[in-house]
Formats: structure tokens, C-alpha cells, sequence
């Protein structure tokens, strides 16, 4: 598996608090992977710096089979790249249809010009019919997203990311305010999404990430404490510490 | 808002079906038409003088504008206090070209009975004297270079006011000044301007302005009460025509992009469309609109000069938004009428004074406190404005968002505070 | 019988003066000298007998030429001699002698001629008057004579001064007659050492004076030759066709030296075929075909080779003449080395100049950055702290400045209306920004749009409501009279006292408002409900009450600015209108949250729009037009301002 996402080196400060200390972090193409770590760790820090909302005072993000730098470019064509992120908090655009919130997120020329002149054909809307199937949105789709619950709200994000159809995808705490069956049901989704691209998923929750069954990184004051499979990350004495407090 | 991109059967559908509000605003818009045309001095029985037709032409271009400052502020979040700075603009460009070439013929006129055939260089000096003399200057100024022609002056319409707004967004949108930031600093934007055209040495006749506007050149046999009717109908066609673009505008993913950056535009970014681009270009394109109307309304006012660009000027055009709704495009175009004939009728002296015994309040003075104060309340207990009574007629129910009203700048990030 | 009285009385009085009067006494033998043209009383020919009485050194010229000046002297027609009087009725006289200021008697005026000089000739006087002033023992004297002179010089003070100057003891007197003296003789002196050394000695002085003197010494004339003279006074080449010399000017210097023939306007060209049109054709050319210059000119030709008219040059003849002569100007106010010489010294002067016009210009953008300061720092505090924009914060100014002169026209002394106005504006501001707060503001919290478009309703209603109740015209705010007047540190650099207490008090507001902020218990409330609102309120601080607090403090600020404001400028409704702006940029440009970006982006836009001005002196209106591009532009590279908070706080 080659190496889609390379972060190496990197550091940012916020006002004299290094926020991100000298961190590398790689993901292959079609990996599922877990970044744990306790609050302060510099997750979502790590996640600002890769999807160019925060510009980082030294180390280099390189990303693709070119491996080109993602430091230089906007937020947008970041994502143009096909780097997806979804928020801890569901945002998902209220005062529209939950079909407008999918076919906005469907990959398309991004330009104001194509925009303007793009009229969905029968394709655009067999692929939104099937993605609001696979996030179980099927009844809803011409609902407003803001009628929606705080589940499928998340699910709907899902849907969006999924539809952006990027090599990378980032989650953010995917499984908070989530009962235990809209949890699985969202374990699902990520492993499936796994199946052909990179995953990141970023969560609190020992028991979340222990479902999804892959390789897991812990990040402690912005930078990698321990790096494995679930089981062995747990009886590191580091992580045992860091978890548990001194 | 129920412009949903999609449609129960997935076969693309006509405008008019996606946005109902068209066909019906074409109808009324067509029957008003005809209506004033038929009651006109001009093409009509009379009943309603030329004035009042030209309060009424003008009234439609200030929908015009308000249409366009709704899609950039309702629809796309920018509360731009500069669009009547380009409003203004365009009036200046067609200005320049009525007032240039009605002197050229009253020169030409004068010239005609002197001994000698004028000489170009003599016809130029006596337009810039006749033009230029209430600044003290006799010779034009290099903006006035295009003045003679009429094609270029229409050019300008679009385009002064197209690039102004196209560097100035440029500017603004690249460095993310966003918010009420942007809106003061479009705020500054046209208090620069409108001060820079106050100077005498502005090359536009400084506080003087341009004047007599409402002569079209070579037209002087023609009645005002035609031409008022003619202005009738190019305004009702301009807004007819900029309702049906901005509503295309809106209906489809396009509109889709623009509401979802006013709610959250970071969010707009991380789905991979360049926030920057949209704004920029629906920055330029009412700029564009805005210049369009004020092309269309200062020959019916027949003067235009720098107070006309000041700052207070857009700030009333966004309470007319307002006060007629956000976010629904009719709702501009009712609030600017509502607003502006009630202005011209309380302003006019033809409100009836209230005797409170100790004091009397003419309305004259009064109006703007009334129209402040409204607009206050406006803002407090009615931010859907007169279009929400739209709303309570269809009787649609809003969906249950935290408490929250429906309304620009209030959807997700309503969300948001609440999970503060 | 009458007339026989009237000999004897007529006697009697001529042989009373005759007595008492010392014809012999060393003045009047001066007067008698030039009795003569004393008594023709011209100004072509009195000059020898002013001089000679100014050079008599007797103590009793000085009588003499003050009394002739005040049309006090009067000549005895018999006997010639001179006496002063005071008329005692129509007829009588009471008479002085010049000799000894005795009382001579009354006698009859039909005997004494009244000498009545000019002013011409009493100008000439007061000129001679002047030395003996120039030596009174009284100083006041002696400092009206310098101001007489400074006022309008002559040659002949140069003398004198120098004489005075020599006596004098009086430290500051003597100063200025040194530097008179000096200026008079770069004006006056014959020797060109000694005008050079004055000159010299005025090297990088800044008195308006001086460059007065100095610059009609380098006064020049236009001059042409076929070639550049090789000559001492020839102060430069001119280029025709550049700034200084245009080629129609160069051309009129050859026209009037009488070198070559005159060109024709093109008014007069027209004038002159208008006048020889002949059957709808001038010289053979149809009328119909003059439309354009060159038509006319070939036309105008044609008439010129039939006699009728001055055949004039060509543009190719005036091309030639221009090229083939130079252009150059000369001295004509002074001597080339002397001229040389104050040139250099100008030089230094306006050198010198310059550096204090920066100086003065410095404490002008001080005082308007103090200005803006004051108009902000309430601004700062409602948007920085609370995140409200407040359009309506100009119009709490202007509340100010109206309270302010509401309150002078019931206290009508200026000292303690202002002292009771500070106070009142602030409580009543502060009670209109609480009323404010309570009603609209916190219902739109974190709707910062629709709080601008809220206040802005405000701000349209209270401007009109003001131009309802005090009309449209400025109203007066009097400052006291110890505010009256400038510091005034040289010719060039001043500051008024107004300007200087306003700059005390916006120093006296950032004092306070640190003192407030970082000393008292509000303060540490106001910081906690700003960084995090719901973390204060869990700790027992009422977000509520703080933010009402802070926003009464904000424009409490505001209306004591307005007094100040309004102090130096005229009280109107539009007022605060003509702040908001340039109060918002100076709060965007300095950084949102610190009262230190405040200061420092009042003190940028108030430089900024100051030296502006600089530029281009004539026109305020393009220097704010150009102040607002420039803000503009900062924002594109400090888009938070000066001071800029980074990180997660930035970002809520």
C-alpha cells in the first residue's frame, strides 16, 4: 500500500502554546485509522493544519502519488484534492433539503461558472437516491436538515463527505450524542467507506475505536505518544499514564 | 424556502415551477405596466400625472437595486453597504453622456447663427465652459473622454461599477474580511467615494452634480409625459428581466452554494468550493444589477450628485430589504415600493400633520425618526419583515430549529451557539 | 474809533511775543534757516529742513517736529518766527516758544499763519521723530518707535537705530534693535560687505521677517539674448516649453522686445475674418468651408498678402525664433553677490523650515489622533469587550455635545458649564446606552448583523430627532477663555490649548480605562464575561448586568468625547456621522479587544490623514478619500489590525 498522506515534522504555537509539537503521522491509501488522545492532545489542531485551516510554523504535509505539499493551498482546494472532513458538531446546511445538502457535496466542477450553469441530469439524482440508502436518509430526502435529529444529522454529513468521493477522509468524534444502535450503525458506514479510501477517524471513545478494528495513533501534547493495534496501544505505560492522569 | 433543486419525478423542470414566485411576479408586473400606461398622461386618459409616473418608474429601479441587494445580502450573507455607491455610478455614466450631448446640441444651436462655422475646438470649449463654468473650469477632465459617445457610456454602466465592486471584492474577499467588518468597510468604501466626488476638481461638477438629466438629447420635441412613460416601461422590463436572472440564479445549485456560504462559510470551503470566487462574483454581478438600475433611475430623477452616494443612501436600501423580507426575492422588491412611496409620501408634505395639542408633528421631520424606529422593530420582532406574512398566508410551517426563526445569518450558526 | 482799538490791541499783542520771544534761542535760528521751505510746506523740497533739525541735536527738535507733525506750529507773519499754540477759541491763541516750552501769551490768530503739512510730509516727520523716540527714556516709547519701524522702514532709521542701538541698556529692547537694525541693513546699507555679513547672520532664522526681507533681494526679470551673457547677475537659463517658462510666454518676451512679429489668438483671427467677409467669402475662401483652424489660418493668409491685415508669424517662424535666442533671468532686487548670498541663506531658512513644518505637522496628527482616540476608546470598549457593533455610538458623541451646549446656555459661565457638562454628558450618554442595551442590543446577541442594522435604525432616528429640537445649523460649544490661544514655540510651530487638553484628556481616558479594566473588581468581571460568558456566569457574575454596565461605560465615553469634540468643532446633528467611520477604522486598524491597538491605530489613521494633507494642502475632502484607500489596503495585509489576537481566542 503506498503512502497517501505524509505529515512530518510539523509544529504551530498559539501564542507561545505549542498546540502541535513536532508531529509525523503517515496513512496509506485505503487504511482505517484511529487518532486518540485526551483533550488538549492537538486533534483537532492535526486536523486544521492537513485540510488548510491552519498554516503550521514549520514541517511539511505532502499528500497524493505526486506527494505534493498541501501547505501552499487553500481550504478549498484541499478539498478539491480530495481531502474530506466532517466536524465534531453536525454542520450540515439547515435551510436546505436534504437532497440540496447531497447534490451540493456531489463531486462536480467546483468553479462559481459551472455552478451557475450545472442542471443535475438523471445520473446526479440516482446517485443521490442511492447515497441517502446507504446513510438510511431515504424518507428524508426532501426533508429541510434542519427538521433532522442530532443522529442523522451526522449520518447526512456522512452522506456529504462520501459524495465528495475523497481519497482522504477525516472524522471528527463521529459517534458523539449517539445511541448505541445510530453507533453501530455509523461503525459501519466508516468501514465500508474504508473499503476504497483512506480513513481517519478521530474519537474520545476506547469502546468506538476498539470496533473498528484498525491500527490506532495516540497523540499527547501534539505529538505521537504511541502508534498499533488497539490492544497494544492500551497496555502501554504512556498511554496508561496520559489516560489515566498522575 | 422551497426551491428544492430536485423534483418529485427527477425530470428537469421550468423556472417558473421551481420558483412559482416568477410567473406571478411577471403577471402583477405586467398588469401594473399596463395599468399606468393605460391611466398616463402620455399613452393614457390621465388620470395620474407624469410626476407621479416618474416616482413610479423610479420606484421600480430602486426594486431593481433592492433585488440585487437582496441576492448579496439575503442570499449570499454580504451585508454590502456600498450597492447605491454603484447605484450611483451607473447614473453618473448615462448622466455624463445626456448632459454631454444635450449642450453639444445647444451649442451646436448657438454656433449655427454665428458668422463663421464653428471649428471642433470651439463646439468642445463651449460644451466645457457650459458644463464645467459652475466649478470654474473650461476644459474637460479626462473622465469626460468618452463622454460623446453613447455606446461607451452604456458600457459604463456595467462596467464601472462591474470593476469597482470586481477590485474591491477582490481585496476584501481574499484577506476573509468578513461580517460587519466587510460591512463598514464597504461602508468606508462609499464614503470615499461619494467625498472624492464632492471635490469641484473630482472632474464631476463636484456638490453640483449633473443635471437635467431628464432631456433626452435630440428628443425635445417628445413630451416629458412620453418619455416619463417610455422610462415607465425600460425600468419595468429591467426589473421584470433582473427578476427572472436572479431568480435563476437562486433556484438552482448555484443558489444552493450562496445560502450555504451565508450560513456557514467555512463549511462551504471543506466541500471544496472557493468561497471567495462565489462572493466575488455575486459582489460584481449586483454591482453590475445596481448600476443597471441607477442607469434606468436618474434620468426619470433628472439630477444626480454626490449625496446621492453617501453612505445613508445604502444603508436605507438595506432597511427596505428588510423591512420586506430577507432571503425571498420579492420580498426586496415589496419592501423597496412599500418603503420608498411611503417615504415620498410622508416626505412630500401630503401626510396628514398629528395635532397632539402641546406639539404638532409634521410628518416632514418626523418620517425618518418613524422609519428608524420601524426599522429597529423590524429587526427585533419581525426579521422575516413583510414577506413573512407571505408565510403566515401559505401557512407553511418552519421547521423547529432550536427555537430559532428561519432567517439569514441565523441557521447554522444559531446551531452553533446553542451548542455553546 | 473801532479801529483804532483794534491797532492798539493789535499792537500790544505784536509787542508782547516780540519781547518774550528769544529770536536768538539755537533752535529758532535752526527753523529760521529753512523758514522758507518750511513755509511752502512742499514734500519735494522740506527734506533739508526736517534733516537739518533731526541733525541740529538739540533737545527741543523733537518738540518742534511733534508739534509741526500734529499741525501744532505756527509761523508769525511779521516777524517770521515759529511758535506752537492751542487754539483757545475761533479767534484766540494761546502761544508757546519753542526755546524753553514757556507760555508766551494769548494773542489773536490773524497774525500766525497754522503750518499744515501733509501726510506726506508728516510721514517724513515721524520718520525724524522717530530716532529721539528711539532714545526716550521711557521704554514703552522706545518699543512703539521699534514697532513703528518695523512697521514701515526707511533709510534714514538706519542711523538712528544704530545709534540707539549702541545706548541701549534695556536687555530684551536691546535684542530687538539688533535684529531691526540688522534687517534694515540688508535693506538699506550701501556697503555690500556689511548687507552680506546681515544676511549672514540670519542663517537658519524662522521669522516671517526675515524671508520678507530677503526675497525681494532675489526678485529677477525675464530677459532673452541671442546668446547667454557672461554676466554675474544672471540668476539661471530658462528652458522654454518647460514648468517655468512656457513657450507662449518665451514667444511674448520676443513679440514685446520687439524682435519679432505678434502671433494672432485665435479670437482675434476670427475677430478679423469676421470682419472681411465679402459676399459670404473672406480673401476668396468660402465662409462655408472655415471650420476648422487650419481652413482659417490659409484664409487668414490670403487677407494678410491683400493688405488688409498684419500678416502674422507662423508656428514655424515662432518655433524658429524660440530656438535661436536663450531665456534667462536677472537679478534686479539686490547686487548678484548679494543676491547669491541671501539665496544660500533662504536656503538654510527654508531648510530649517521644513524640519518644524514636520514638527508642527507631528502635533497636529497627535491632536487629531487624540481626537479619533477619544471618539473610539467607547467604541473599542462596546465592540472589543462585547462583540456589538454600535452604529449609533457617533450619534451618543454628538447627545455630548448637544448636553454640552445645552448646558451653556443655562450656565452662562464657559469654565463651569464645562466642568458641569463632563459629567451630565457622561450620565446621560451612559443612560441612553443602558436604556439601549436593555431594549435592543441584547436581544440580537451573537447576531451581529442585525445588531449593526438595529443600531443604525437608532442612529438614523436620533439624528433626526436632534435636527427636529435643535434645528440644522451648527450650534456654538464656547470654550473658556484660559482655553483661548496657542503654545507657541516658534514662528511655525503651535499648538492651540484646546488641542492640548484634548490630548490630556484622552490620556486621562486611557488611564482610567486601564485603571478600571485591570484595578477594580468591575474590570476583572468584564474581562472573565468577555473570554468566557458562561464560565463567568457559573461563577456567580451576571453576564447580564455586566454587559449593560459595559455598554453604559462605552458611551458614557462617548458623550464626554462629544463635549470635547465638540469644543473644536461645531456642534451639529450630522456630527457624529462625520466620526463613525474614521472611529471604526481606527478600532479595525488597531486590533478588535486591546485599548492599545486603539491607540495605536488612532495614532496611524491621524498620522496617515495628516500627512496626507501634507501633500496635498488644498484639499481635506481628497486627503479622507485617500485616508480610507489606505485602510483599505492595511486591511489586505493586517486583516485583524495591528494588534491581533491569535489562536482559539481569535476564532470565537
Amino acid at each position: 500500500m503506498s503512502t497517501l498522506l505524509e505529515v512530518s515534522g510539523v509544529s504551530v504555537s498559539f501564542d507561545g502554546f505549542k498546540a502541535i509539537n513536532n508531529l509525523s503521522f503517515q496513512i496509506a491509501e485505503r487504511e482505517l485509522r484511529a487518532v486518540i488522545g485526551p483533550n488538549g492532545a492537538g486533534k483537532t489542531t492535526f486536523m486544521d493544519i492537513i485540510t488548510g485551516k491552519t498554516k503550521p510554523d514549520e514541517g511539511r504535509v505532502n499528500y497524493g502519488d505526486k506527494g505534493v505539499s498541501l501547505l501552499s493551498m487553500s481550504e478549498s482546494r484541499i478539498a478539491q484534492a480530495g481531502v474530506g472532513r466532517k466536524f465534531q458538531r453536525p454542520t450540515v446546511f439547515e435551510d436546505q433539503s436534504v437532497a440540496d445538502n447531497l447534490m451540493m457535496a456531489l463531486k462536480k466542477a467546483r468553479g462559481p461558472f459551472s455552478v451557475l450553469t450545472f442542471r443535475p441530469d438523471e445520473d446526479d439524482h440516482a446517485k443521490i437516491v442511492e447515497l441517502a440508502e446507504e446513510i438510511g436518509l431515504s424518507g428524508a430526502l426532501h426533508r429541510k436538515s434542519g427538521e433532522l435529529s442530532h443522529g442523522q444529522k451526522q449520518w447526512l454529513e456522512i452522506g456529504m463527505l462520501l459524495a465528495q468521493e475523497p481519497r482522504l477522509l477525516l472524522v471528527d468524534e463521529p459517534a458523539a450524542g449517539m445511541t448505541p444502535t445510530e453507533r453501530e450503525h455509523t461503525t459501519d458506514i466508516l468501514r465500508e467507506a474504508a473499503r476504497t479510501r483512506a480513513v481517519v477517524v478521530v474519537e474520545h471513545d476506547m469502546e468506538f475505536v476498539r470496533r473498528l478494528d484498525c491500527k490506532v495513533t495516540v497523540l499527547h501534547e501534539g505529538s505521537v505518544l504511541a502508534e498499533g493495534s488497539i490492544d497494544h496501544v492500551t497496555q502501554n505505560e504512556k498511554v496508561i499514564d496520559v489516560y489515566l492522569g498522575r | 424556502m422551497s426551491e428544492s433543486t430536485l423534483s418529485a419525478g427527477h425530470v428537469r423542470t421550468p423556472l417558473a415551477l421551481r420558483f412559482p414566485s416568477v410567473l406571478v411576479f411577471l403577471a402583477v408586473l405586467g398588469l401594473f405596466t399596463l395599468g399606468v400606461t393605460i391611466l398616463s398622461e402620455g399613452f393614457g386618459i390621465g388620470a395620474i400625472s407624469t410626476s407621479f409616473v416618474k416616482t413610479l418608474g423610479k420606484t421600480l429601479c430602486l426594486c431593481l437595486v433592492a433585488l440585487a441587494m437582496d441576492l448579496v445580502w439575503g442570499y449570499c450573507g454580504i451585508l454590502s453597504l456600498g450597492h447605491m455607491a454603484f447605484f450611483g455610478l451607473g447614473g453618473y455614466a448615462i448622466g455624463m453622456w445626456l448632459m454631454y450631448e444635450r449642450t453639444r446640441l445647444i451649442v451646436v444651436d448657438s454656433l449655427a447663427a454665428s458668422e463663421l462655422p464653428p471649428t471642433a475646438q470651439e463646439i468642445s470649449d463651449g460644451i466645457a465652459t457650459q458644463i464645467f463654468g459652475v466649478v470654474g473650469a473650461s476644459e474637460f477632465p479626462p473622465v469626460w473622454a468618452f463622454a460623446h459617445s453613447l455606446p461607451i457610456q452604456l458600457a459604463f454602466v456595467v462596467l464601472v461599477p462591474g470593476l469597482l465592486a470586481l477590485v474591491f471584492g477582490w481585496l476584501a474577499f481574499r484577506s476573509r474580511v468578513t461580517g460587519v467588518y466587510l460591512s463598514i468597510l464597504t461602508q468606508a468604501m462609499t464614503l470615499a467615494l461619494s467625498l472624492y466626488l464632492f471635490q469641484n476638481d473630482s472632474g464631476l461638477r463636484g456638490n453640483n452634480g449633473l443635471s437635467g438629466l431628464q432631456n433626452l438629447p435630440g428628443l425635445d420635441a417628445v413630451p416629458q409625459a412620453t418619455v416619463s412613460v417610455w422610462f415607465f416601461w425600460g425600468s419595468a422590463f429591467a426589473l421584470g428581466a433582473g427578476y427572472v436572472l436572479c431568480a435563476w440564479i437562486v433556484s438552482g445549485k448555484f443558489g444552493s452554494v450562496i445560502r450555504a456560504i451565508r450560513d456557514d462559510e467555512a463549511r462551504v470551503r471543506f466541500l471544496g468550493y472557493p468561497v471567495e470566487a462565489f462572493k466575488l462574483f455575486v459582489f460584481t454581478l449586483t454591482a453590475i444589477i445596481a448600476g443597471i438600475a441607477g442607469a434606468l433611475y436618474y434620468p426619470q430623477a433628472g439630477i444626480i450628485n454626490p449625496t446621492e452616494i453617501a453612505p445613508i443612501a445604502s444603508i436605507y436600501l438595506a432597511v427596505w430589504v428588510a423591512i420586506g423580507g430577507r432571503g425571498r426575492l420579492y420580498g426586496a422588491v415589496i419592501g423597496a415600493a412599500f418603503v420608498s412611496l411611503l417615504s415620498t409620501w410622508f416626505t412630500g408634505g401630503q401626510a396628514p400633520d398629528i395635532n397632539l395639542g402641546f406639539y404638532r408633528i409634521q410628518w416632514v421631520d418626523w418620517w425618518t425618526v418613524l422609519l428608524g424606529l420601524s426599522f429597529v422593530l423590524v429587526t427585533l420582532f419581525a426579521p422575516k419583515g413583510i414577506g413573512g406574512l407571505v408565510d403566515i398566508i401559505i401557512d407553511r410551517t418552519t421547521p423547529n430549529r432550536h427555537g430559532a426563526d428561519l432567517g439569514p445569518d441565523q441557521g447554522a450558526l444559531r446551531e452553533r451557539e446553542a451548542d455553546k | 474809533m473801532l479801529n483804532w482799538v483794534r491797532l492798539c490791541v493789535a499792537l500790544i499783542c505784536l509787542a508782547a511775543p516780540a519781547n518774550a520771544q528769544n529770536a536768538e534761542a539755537p533752535i529758532q535760528q535752526v527753523l529760521q534757516e529753512h523758514a522758507e521751505i518750511i513755509a511752502k510746506s512742499s514734500r519735494q523740497t522740506i527734506g533739508p529742513a526736517i534733516d537739518a533739525l533731526a541733525a541740529s541735536g538739540l533737545p527741543e527738535a523733537r518738540l518742534v517736529l511733534a508739534k509741526w507733525q500734529n499741525k501744532e506750529m505756527w509761523q508769525n507773519e511779521e516777524t517770521g518766527l515759529f511758535v506752537y499754540a492751542e487754539e483757545v477759541d475761533r479767534d484766540t491763541l494761546r502761544i508757546f516758544d519753542f526755546a524753553d516750552s514757556s507760555e508766551i501769551g494769548e494773542v489773536p490768530d490773524d497774525d500766525y499763519d497754522q503750518l499744515k503739512p501733509n501726510s506726506g510730509i508728516r510721514g517724513m516727520i515721524g520718520a525724524a521723530l522717530v530716532q529721539f523716540q528711539l532714545t526716550d527714556p521711557d521704554a514703552k516709547m522706545r518699543r512703539q518707535a521699534l514697532a513703528a519701524i518695523e512697521r514701515d522702514a526707511d533709510a534714514s532709521h538706519l542711523p538712528a537705530l544704530r545709534k540707539a542701538a549702541e545706548a541701549e541698556e534695556h536687555p530684551g529692547l536691546a535684542a530687538r534693535m539688533d535684529r531691526l537694525e540688522r534687517l534694515l541693513t540688508i535693506r538699506f546699507e550701501e556697503d555690500e560687505s556689511t548687507r552680506i555679513a546681515a544676511i549672514e547672520s540670519f542663517r537658519g532664522d524662522l521669522g516671517v521677517d526675515v524671508r520678507a526681507t530677503l526675497n525681494p533681494l532675489l526678485a529677477t526679470r525675464l530677459e532673452t539674448a541671442s546668446e547667454l551673457p557672461d554676466s554675474a547677475d544672471v540668476a539661471r537659463e530658462l528652458d522654454p516649453g518647460s514648468d517655468a517658462l512656457s513657450r507662449e510666454a518665451a514667444y511674448d518676451l520676443l513679440v514685446s522686445e520687439g524682435i519679432n512679429r505678434p502671433r494672432i489668438s485665435r479670437a482675434d483671427k476670427r475677430a478679423a475674418l469676421v470682419a472681411n467677409i465679402e459676399d459670404g467669402s473672406v480673401a476668396g475662401v468660402q465662409v462655408a468651408t472655415l471650420d476648422s483652424e487650419s481652413a482659417r489660418d490659409m484664409a487668414y493668409a490670403a487677407l494678410a498678402e491683400t493688405g488688409v491685415v498684419q500678416p502674422v508669424a507662423t508656428e514655424a517662424e515662432v518655433d524658429a525664433a524660440i530656438d535661436s535666442q536663450v531665456f534667462f533671468e536677472r537679478y534686479i532686487g539686490a547686487p548678484p553677490e548679494i543676491a547669491l548670498a541671501a539665496a544660500a541663506v533662504l536656503q538654510s531658512i527654508e531648510n530649517k523650515v521644513t524640519v518644524n513644518q514636520a514638527l508642527d505637522l507631528g502635533l497636529d496628527a497627535l491632536s487629531l489622533a487624540s481626537i479619533y482616540f477619544l471618539a473610539a476608546i467607547g467604541l473599542a470598549i462596546t465592540f472589543g469587550v462585547m462583540g456589538v457593533i454600535n452604529m449609533a455610538h457617533g450619534e451618543f458623541i454628538m447627545m455630548g455635545a448637544y448636553t454640552g451646549y445645552v448646558v451653556q446656555q443655562i450656565v452662562p459661565d464657559y469654565t463651569l458649564s464645562i466642568i458641569l457638562a463632563l459629567p451630565l454628558a457622561f450620565a446621560i450618554t451612559f443612560g441612553a446606552g443602558v436604556a439601549m442595551e436593555r431594549l435592543v442590543i441584547r436581544w440580537l446577541y451573537h447576531r451581529p448583523l442585525e445588531t449593526l442594522l438595529a443600531t443604525f435604525g437608532i442612529s438614523i432616528a436620533l439624528q433626526q430627532i436632534a435636527k427636529n429640537i435643535f434645528g440644522t445649523q451648527a450650534r456654538p460649544l464656547t470654550s473658556p477663555d484660559w482655553l483661548d490661544g496657542s503654545l507657541v514655540f516658534n514662528d511655525i510651530v503651535a499648538i492651540s490649548y484646546i488641542r492640548i487638553a484634548i490630548f490630556v484628556l484622552a490620556l486621562l481616558f486611557l488611564a482610567m480605562f486601564l485603571l478600571v479594566m485591570n484595578r477594580t473588581r468591575l474590570g476583572l468581571e468584564v474581562r472573565a464575561v468577555t473570554q468566557n460568558p458562561r464560565m463567568a456566569a457559573s461563577m456567580g457574575i451576571n453576564p447580564d448586568r455586566i454587559n449593560m454596565l459595559t455598554f453604559g461605560f462605552g458611551s458614557g465615553i462617548a458623550g464626554i468625547a462629544g463635549v470635547a469634540i465638540g469644543l473644536y468643532a461645531k456642534v451639529t446633528s450630522e456630527m457624529g456621522a462625520d466620526y463613525i467611520v474614521q472611529s471604526f477604522m481606527t478600532v479595525v486598524v488597531g486590533g478588535v479587544g486591546n485599548i492599545w491597538g486603539t491607540l495605536l491605530g488612532a495614532t496611524l489613521v491621524g498620522s496617515v490623514q495628516k500627512g496626507i494633507e501634507w501633500l496635498n494642502p488644498s484639499n481635506t475632502l481628497a486627503a479622507q478619500t485617500y485616508m480610507i484607500l489606505f485602510i483599505i489596503l492595511f486591511i489586505q495585509f493586517r486583516p485583524r489590525g495591528i494588534i491581533a489576537l491569535k489562536g482559539r481566542a481569535a476564532e470565537a
